[in-house]
């Protein structure tokens, strides 16, 4: 029973430090390291392969005058507004009807949620094909005598947005409003005797009382749901290619096209620093309310 | 590392220092256990006993100090290898294991063959009668039975060291009781060592050799349960140690220590039995509730008066709340000598059971 | 008479409900019909990819066939053509599986390995690398893109299976750790403890007591890596080269072919073929699924 010599620091929970080695390489490496580098090399004109020959701001600068960066910031934008109230508006809508005590909630749900596991790219080629005019839901409509109906929102630039829209509600919304029911759920029974008691009607108890209780799921679908929308691509890629024209391009597609294939890394580096920068916009103050006010209250 | 001769101390604790951090949690401790001995580490949640205990069994690493079991050295030792068992409070036992593959599950890590493990096995279960259970999962057990198992786990180890933390606090206060009991059973069976953590006074009470009360990261009082019941070593000891708690009254000692004044009333303290008090112009004077009489007539020098508020009949006992002056007083009597409430009593003190306590130390006198 | 008897007993028994009230023909009828906008993309999938050319030319596509045909999915999965290759998405399909058996075993074994050392092994800084692992979930993967080609190239495996395997891992990691870190703090610590004494060392603990305890959030984390997986396109695309395309990749491209007559109800069947091996898990899976994407949801 001789004891065991462990004064020397490093050795102590030497297995552990092992077994958390590919943790911190990702940690370090990848996130930490990649993210640095690819700020900095988006302050040199590297073009096929990376220099280190700064050029200051200029990248940003082209990055901002180029039309078609300021077209997929826009894109984005229109998307992720009414991305973000019809997600988060349908989610909670459709989690309050489910949570009505229902029949059949358990075939409800799957129906709800099965998009969600199907990918972008069949989601984003299911509803090209639906929305095609010349076979989808334009013609059929067309064909039950209203000759001249219109929804084509793929061919035109003006809705190829909003059809973008559909699909992407159609995979997701379901998710959230799993995560909208589990958090109603969560909220305590008595609450809801309570205001039985004071005669408050339903309604107006979700506003007054089982909104405001559910500020935490809010905030984590609304950082949830921002992420993903600062994220889109494979579903631009399946549905639209970006097109008509350059009406769907959005941010994503534009740092992969620029990094992959019209060499010029420099350029898709700036893009992406300005997406890591809006995701940081987002990300700080959430970061801030969760964390940061927990350990001073 | 030099080796002990003395090994009549089963443990030893030498200085240990224990920091989270900035925070200390354990202070200079040092802590001597004899072989065979019942050691209970008493107090309040967040005085740092079971932070002591994880620190005896090596889960936790000390900041400075030193850990003897057995005349060995064992500060810097895995737990497995310091011979000791351990029983915790949520029995922690192995879900996915029967009874017999938690209870053997340490031996085989030990690499004790087949026909030991068995024989061990077999001889644990039968001192706690827990044979018919052996193939079950704990699932399938009712909590005694489960604490059973988690004791049995640390029998077949073979050690001379249990260390149990709140091991009873789970259990219904009738279990808690009859295993009460059978732990008592099984330290006079076996004259293991024992270092057993509770909140519980009761447990503390009836198990322990030696109590020590600890706060703060400190031992307060190391002593036999009646040594720590009748002359508590401070304020704190005395407060936290029995139920209802003792009484306290604020005031002066005169006369040059002969005599305890508060609100005007004064008690002789001739026959005290911390010796000479001397004159302090703040003392606390401390009275359990049963070392109190309450009588109709004042004896002048060994009585207080008092008014009767309310009483809290328990079966055999009944235990009054009186005031003295604004200190509210609380005395046990006999059920059937309840008095009236709103009567105007006085309540006879039996200083030779008394404390007294020094008001800015808060120790004994 | 009855009248007075009314009057007499008043309200008693059971209060009558009625089956058909305003609010519950409002909550259903809001729920089938937003039930119907779920369904439908899946009744086109499955409809057209049942059709010939001549009947999608001629019909509606949300009629069921006149004329059922496997044909497009036959040509989907061993004819259908991308680029030069005319092997159909059986290609893609073994690409996905090699690549999906490899990252759902080595990213599991690492994140759950990681969780079970950051509850009970915990060593200086352990919770900061975690910190950064989590919020490293949030950074658009676009920024770390570039910088991970390089690292691949550098380890010759920029462009192989390997290498998209080792993206997996590092990119499941954040989510997955979380997930075991949860779950692994919700065992007793006495638990562990109570293996300490035994004498069971860090390995001895992990696979004899964490995970034979741990076996539905290893469930749980195979659902969320196999879709996760299967469904991955940016990756994919980015880290391998046409030949090892996974199926995700190579039925985009199939699908948004610009050469030939597009064929409508083949692209259908291969889309079905795609979804098909994540809606499986789903609908096996059931709550376990949901629970999955919960813990995905709960970040931080």
């Amino acid at each position: 029973m001789a004891s065991t010599v462990r004064g020397n620091r490093w050795i102590r929970n030497l297995n552990s430090k092992i077994a958390a080695l590919p943790m911190v390489i990702t940690t370090m490496v990848v996130f930490v390291g990649g993210t640095i580098w690819t700020v900095v090399y988006s302050f040199t004109n590297s073009k096929l392969l990376p220099r280190e020959e700064f050029v200051g701001f200029a990248q940003y600068e082209r990055l901002w005058s180029n039309s078609r960066w300021l077209q997929s910031i826009e894109n984005l934008a229109v998307y992720g507004i009414f991305a973000l109230i019809f997600t988060i508006v349908v989610g909670f809508v459709l989690a309050v009807l489910m949570d009505q005590k229902i029949r059949y909630e358990d075939a409800f749900r799957t129906i709800m949620l099965y998009p969600f596991a199907l990918s972008f790219i069949v989601t984003g080629l299911v509803w090209q094909w639906i929305l095609n005019p010349e076979f989808g839901l334009q013609s059929i409509v067309r064909s039950m005598g209203w000759d001249n109906f219109v929804f084509d929102p793929l061919y035109n630039p003006d809705i190829v947005m909003y059809g973008l829209l559909i699909a992407g509600l159609w995979q997701g919304t379901g998710f959230i409003m799993c995560i909208m029911l589990a958090g109603l759920r969560g909220i305590d029974e008595d609450i809801w005797k309570a205001t039985r008691v004071d005669g408050i009607p339903t309604w107006k108890t979700y506003i007054v009382v089982i909104i405001p209780m559910m500020r935490p799921v809010f905030i984590t679908v609304l950082v949830l749901v921002t992420a993903g929308i600062i994220k889109l691509y494979d579903l631009v890629v399946a549905q639209t290619s970006g097109g008509p024209g350059l009406a769907s391009q959005v941010p994503a597609m534009y740092v992969y096209d620029y990094l992959f294939t019209a060499q010029n890394l420099g350029q898709g580096l700036a893009a992406s620093t300005m997406m890591l920068v809006s995701v940081l916009v987002v990300l700080i103050p959430w970061a801030y309310l969760e964390f940061g006010g927990k350990k001073h209250g | 590392m030099t080796k002990s001769i003395e090994v009549s101390n089963s443990i030893e604790v030498r200085d240990l220092t224990l920091n989270f951090g900035a925070t200390s949690v354990l202070k200079n401790m040092n802590l001597n256990v004899a072989e065979g001995e019942f050691i209970v580490l008493l107090g309040p949640s967040g005085c740092g006993k079971s932070t002591l205990l994880n620190c005896l069994a090596g889960l936790l690493d000390i900041t400075d100090g030193q850990i003897w079991i057995k005349g060995q050295n064992v500060t810097w030792a895995e737990p497995s290898d310091r011979g000791i068992g351990m029983v915790f409070q949520s029995y922690a036992l192995y879900p996915q294991m029967t009874v017999r593959g938690n209870m053997s599950f340490g031996l085989k890590n030990a690499k004790v063959p087949a026909a030991e493990i068995v024989k061990r096995v077999a001889r644990a279960a039968e001192i706690l009668q827990i044979e018919p259970l052996l193939d079950r999962k704990p699932a399938a057990l009712s909590g005694g039975q489960r604490q059973r198992v988690a004791i049995g786990r640390a029998l077949v180890r073979d050690v001379d060291v249990f260390l149990f933390d709140e091991p009873l606090s789970n259990l219904d206060a009738k279990l808690r009781s009859e295993l009460r009991v059978e732990i008592k059973r099984l330290h006079n069976r076996l004259k293991n060592t024992m270092v057993y953590v509770t909140h519980d006074q009761i447990e503390a009470l009836t198990l322990a050799d030696r109590i020590a009360v600890m706060r703060g990261g400190i031992i307060q009082q190391l002593a036999a349960p009646q040594e720590i019941y009748n002359r508590p070593s401070n304020l704190f000891v005395a407060g936290f140690i029995g139920s209802p708690s003792m009484n306290f009254f604020h005031g002066a000692t005169t006369e040059g220590g002969m005599v305890f004044e508060s609100g005007g009333n004064k008690l002789s303290l001739d026959g005290y039995d911390g010796g000479a008090v001397g004159a302090r112009e703040e003392a606390i004077l401390g009275l359990r509730p049963e070392h109190l009489e309450i009588v109709d007539a004042a004896i002048p020098g060994k009585t207080l008066p008092a008014t009767v508020e309310i009483d809290e009949p328990m079966g055999a006992d009944s235990l009054v709340w009186l005031r003295v002056g604004d200190v509210p007083v609380s005395v046990r009597v006999p059920v059937e000598d309840r008095p009236e409430h709103g009567r105007e009593v006085h309540l006879k003190v039996e200083i030779s059971k008394a404390s007294v306590f020094d008001s800015g130390s808060e120790q004994r006198i | 008479m009855g009248d007075a008897t009314a009057a007499m007993s008043g309200p008693s028994g059971a209060k009558p409900r009625r089956r058909l009230s305003g609010r519950n023909i409002m909550v259903y009828g809001i729920l089938i019909v937003m039930c119907m906008y779920y369904i439908l993309p899946l009744w086109v999938m499955v409809m057209t990819s049942l059709k010939g050319m001549p009947e999608i030319r001629l019909g509606n596509i949300f009629a069921p066939p006149v004329e059922i045909t496997f044909q497009p999915w036959v040509k989907a999965w061993s004819e259908a053509c991308t680029g030069l290759n005319c092997d159909g998405l059986s290609r893609g399909f073994w690409n996905s599986v090699q690549i999906l058996i490899p990252s759902v075993f080595l990213s599991i074994a690492v994140a759950s390995v990681n969780g079970y050392a950051l509850v009970n092994w915990r060593f200086k800084g352990s919770d900061l690398f975690f910190t950064i692992l989590i919020f490293g979930s949030f950074i658009p993967y676009q920024v770390m893109l570039y910088p991970i080609v390089i690292l691949l190239r550098e380890m010759g495996l920029y462009g192989g299976l390997w290498g998209l395997v080792l993206v997996h891992t590092v990119f499941g990691m954040p989510i997955l750790t979380l997930l075991f870190r949860n779950y692994f703090s919700s065992i007793p610590e006495e638990l562990f403890k109570a293996a300490r004494v035994d004498g069971a060392g860090f390995w001895g603990i992990y696979f004899r007591i964490m995970m034979p305890m741990s076996l539905p959030i290893f469930v749980v984390a195979m659902i969320l890596q196999v879709t996760g997986i299967w469904n991955d396109f940016l990756f994919g695309v980015v880290f391998t080269k046409p030949d090892v395309y996974p199926m995700t990749v190579q039925l985009n491209n199939i699908v948004n072919s610009v050469q030939g007559v597009k064929e409508y109800n083949v692209n259908m069947a291969a889309t079905m073929l795609t979804g098909l091996v994540p809606l499986v898990i789903y609908f096996i899976s059931g709550k376990l699924f949901v629970r999955g994407i919960a813990a995905g949801a709960v970040k931080g």
